[in-house]
C-alpha cells in the first residue's frame, strides 16, 4: 500500500509542495537561527578558547565574564606563583584602549598584554611576522580582521575599501606610537573589536595610569596535578577566583545567557519558525487528508484496516518530513558556507541537526496524528453517500 | 429457497440513526433473501433505506438488531478484524461516483483490492490489466481517472469490483452518473462479466431504465421491503398496465 500512499500524497502537486515548503521553512528557521545563536555565543568565550596553554585562569573574585575586567595588583602574580602545584604563572593585561588611526579617527580596540619573557597567551595563528617580533621596539600584532577593516587606512577614493594595515605601519595607542610587527588570525570576539597584542609591560604603558593593571594570571599546573584541587587551593590562598579553562568558558557563556536578551530573541525566532512551520505543514497535511477522506473510506470499505491506513499516513508524514528537513538543513548549510568569510556568526554542530530533526518530527507527528484520528474514526459507509 | 444456495439472508434487520434527540429508523425489520447467481435490485424512493441495507449487507455498517448472514456468516457477531478480511475477500463495490483514486492509473486502481488481500504489487497489476481487458479497457490501463469518460471510469470501477473474484458485488446507483446508452452498456457488462452461479449482485438504483437487467426487484419504502417482484411478475404487471 506504500506506493498508493505516496501517489495519494503527490497526486495534488500544489498541496504536496505546500507541505514540503512549510516543513522546509520550519527546518530552516529551526536550524539557521540556532546556528547563528551558537556562533554568537561561542564568540563570547572565543578569547579564552584562543589562549591554549594555561590550565587555570586566576582573576578578581567579582569577575563575571571574560570582558568584565577587575584589575589586580602585580603582587598577586607572585602569590599565585608561590602556591604548590603551580608549574608557572604569567601575567596578562586585557583592556579596551583607543587607537588613533592615520586619518585622525579613533577606534576602540582590545589590547592584550603578554608576559614579556615568554609571550604566553599570544594569538593562535600568525599570518605575517612572528610572535617574538613583539620584543621589537613599540611592536604590536594586530588581528587580520581589525587590520583589514577597523584599523585599516582610509581609501584614497571616497567610499572605497579601506587599505589593510601591513607590517611596518604605525598607529597611536593612547598617544603612544605602536608599530605593526605581525598580523594574526584570531577568533572573532562578541564585541567584534580589533585585537592588538603587545607585551605586558608595554600594554601597561599604553593603559591609563592606575594602581592595578593585572587582568588575569595564567597558570599552568604541574604534571599530574588535579586541576580542581589546584583551583581550590588558589582560591583559598589568595582569595581570588580561579577557574579551569572550561569553567571560565562556562562562566562567560552563562553570563551572556542570563544577562543579555540574545537567547530570548533567538528563542522567539526558533519558536515562531516552529509554530509557523507546524501551522502551514499541519494544516496543509490535514487538509490533504480531509480531501482524501473519501478515498480512505473506499480503502476501508474494501477491507484495508486502520493499521494499514495509519501506516500510509505515517509514511506520507515521514516522506514530507524527510524532504522538508533535508531541504531546510541543506539551505542552512549553504547559508553558512556562503557566509563563511563574512562577519556573521555561524556555528553548526551535529547536535543542531538532532534539534531541528526533533522539531520537524514533532510537526510531522502532530500533522499525522490529527489526520490519523480523523481516518480512524471514519465510517466506511461514507462511500455510499453521494 | 435452499439456505445453502443463499448469498444473503436478512431477517428482521433494524437500523436506527440517532442524531441528538432525533431518531430515524432507516431499516425497520427488513427480511430479504438473495440467492447465488442472482442479480437483485433494491429500488424505492430516496430515504427509504436502500443504501443503509446494502451497507449492512456489505458489512460496512452494523445493524442495531436482527440478523444479516452473508454466505452463512453472521456479520454482526464477527470481530472487526474478521469482518475486514471477510470484506476484502468476498465483497466487491461499485459506487455511484465511481470513487476511483484520482492519483492512480486504471490498472493501479483495479489492483487495489488484490494488494489489500496481500498480493504483490506487480502480480496485482498484471491481473488488473487482464480484468481491464475483459471490460474493454485494455488500451487504457495507464490512463488516470481524469483522462477517462464517465462510462470508462465506471468500467474501471467494475473491474476493481471483480478483480479479486468476490462472491458478492454491491453496486450503489451504478448508472445514475451516466447517460442512458452508457448506463445500459455498463449494466450489460456487469451482467455479462460479473454475474455467474457462484456470485450474487445487489444493485441499488432509481434508474427504471435498467430494471430489465434484474432477476428480482425488491421495492423498499420507509425502511421495509414492500414487495419483491421476479421477472415474470414484472412482465405481467407491465402487460396489465398496457
Amino acid at each position: 500500500m506504500n506506493h498508493i500512499a505516496l501517489k495519494m500524497l503527490m497526486g495534488d502537486r500544489g498541496k504536496y509542495l505546500g507541505i514540503v515548503m512549510g516543513l522546509t521553512f520550519a527546518s530552516l528557521i529551526m536550524t539557521q537561527q540556532p546556528a547563528i545563536f551558537l556562533g554568537l555565543m561561542s564568540r563570547s568565550y572565543s578569547f579564552i578558547s584562543d589562549v591554549g596553554l594555561p590550565d587555570i585562569w586566576v582573576m578578581d573574585a567579582k569577575v563575571q565574564f571574560v570582558d568584565d575586567i577587575k584589575p589586580l595588583q602585580d603582587t598577586e602574580l607572585y602569590r599565585v606563583r608561590g602556591i604548590s602545584g603551580v608549574d608557572w604563572a604569567m601575567p596578562m593585561y586585557k583592556g579596551l584602549l583607543k587607537a588613533r588611526l592615520v586619518d585622525g579617527t579613533f577606534q576602540t580596540c582590545n589590547v592584550v598584554g603578554l608576559d614579556d619573557a615568554t609571550l604566553i597567551g599570544g594569538p593562535p595563528v600568525m599570518m605575517e611576522g612572528k610572535l617574538e617580533d613583539l620584543r621589537r621596539s613599540d611592536g604590536i600584532i594586530v588581528d587580520v580582521d581589525g587590520a583589514r577593516d577597523k584599523l585599516g587606512k582610509p581609501s584614497p577614493t571616497p567610499g572605497g575599501k579601506r587599505i589593510s594595515l601591513k607590517v611596518g605601519d604605525s598607529v597611536e595607542l593612547n598617544d603612544h606610537r605602536a608599530i605593526v610587527v605581525g598580523i594574526a588570525k584570531v577568533t572573532r570576539t562578541f564585541q567584534s573589536q580589533s585585537v592588538v597584542y603587545t607585551t605586558y609591560s608595554r600594554a601597561k604603558s599604553y593603559a591609563p595610569k592606575e594602581r592595578k593593571l593585572l587582568s588575569f594570571v595564567l597558570v599552568k599546573a604541574k604534571p599530574g596535578q588535579d586541576l580542581a584541587e589546584l583551583t581550590r587551593r588558589i582560591r583559598a590562598t589568595t582569595g581570588l577566583a580561579a577557574y579551569t579553562r572550561g569553567e571560565f568558558i562556562s562562566l562567560t557563556y552563562e553570563y551572556f545567557m542570563h544577562n543579555t536578551g540574545i537567547p530570548i530573541n533567538f528563542g522567539i525566532s526558533v519558536l515562531l519558525g516552529f509554530i509557523v512551520g507546524a501551522a502551514i505543514a499541519g494544516q496543509t497535511f490535514y487538509n490533504c487528508t480531509l480531501e482524501n477522506l473519501r478515498q480512505f473510506g473506499v480503502l476501508k470499505a474494501m477491507g484495508a484496516s486502520n493499521w494499514v491506513l495509519l501506516r500510509m499516513i505515517l509514511l506520507q508524514a515521514v516522506l514530507v518530513g524527510t524532504i522538508g528537513y533535508g531541504l531546510g538543513v541543506g539551505l542552512t548549510a549553504l547559508f553558512g558556507y556562503s557566509m563563511r568569510h563574512s562577519i556573521l556568526a555561524f556555528k553548526f554542530p551535529w547536535q543542531l541537526l538532532l534539534f531541528s530533526g526533533a522539531g520537524v518530527s514533532l510537526i510531522c507527528v502532530f500533522a499525522a496524528l490529527i489526520s490519523i484520528l480523523k481516518v480512524i474514526r471514519l465510517e466506511p459507509a461514507i462511500v455510499f453517500k453521494g | 429457497m435452499n439456505p445453502s444456495s443463499l448469498a444473503v439472508r436478512c431477517q428482521n434487520v433494524v437500523k436506527i440513526y440517532a442524531t441528538g434527540d432525533q431518531k430515524v429508523t432507516a431499516l425497520n425489520g427488513v427480511n430479504l433473501d438473495i440467492a447465488m447467481g442472482e442479480l437483485m435490485m433494491l429500488v424505492g424512493p430516496s430515504g427509504c433505506g436502500k443504501t443503509t441495507l446494502i451497507s449492512v449487507i456489505a458489512g460496512i455498517l452494523d445493524q442495531d438488531s436482527g440478523c444479516c448472514e452473508v454466505f452463512g456468516e453472521d456479520l454482526l457477531n464477527m470481530s472487526n478484524q474478521h469482518k475486514l478480511k471477510f470484506r476484502a475477500r468476498n465483497i466487491g463495490f461499485v459506487f455511484q461516483a465511481f470513487n476511483l483514486l484520482p492519483a492512480l492509473s486504471a490498472a493501479e486502481n483495479v489492483s487495489v483490492p488484490l494488494i489489500i488481500n496481500g498480493m504483490k504489487r506487480s502480480d496485482a497489476e498484471r491481473k488488473a490489466i487482464t480484468v481491464l481487458d475483459q471490460v474493454g479497457l485494455g488500451e487504457r490501463v495507464s490512463a488516470l481517472p481524469s483522462e477517462l469518460s464517465g462510462g470508462q471510469q465506471q468500467r474501471v470501477a467494475i473491474a476493481r469490483a471483480l478483480v479479486h473474484s468476490p462472491k458478492l458485488i454491491v453496486c450503489d446507483e451504478p448508472t445514475s452518473s451516466l447517460d442512458h446508452e452508457t448506463g445500459c452498456n455498463v449494466m450489460a457488462l456487469l451482467k455479462e462479466v460479473a454475474l455467474h452461479k457462484d456470485r450474487a449482485l445487489v444493485i441499488v438504483t432509481h434508474d427504471a431504465r435498467i430494471f430489465d437487467f434484474a432477476d428480482r426487484i425488491a421495492e423498499m419504502d420507509d425502511g421495509h421491503i414492500v414487495e419483491v417482484k421476479d421477472k415474470m411478475t414484472q412482465l405481467l404487471k407491465n402487460i396489465e398496465h398496457g
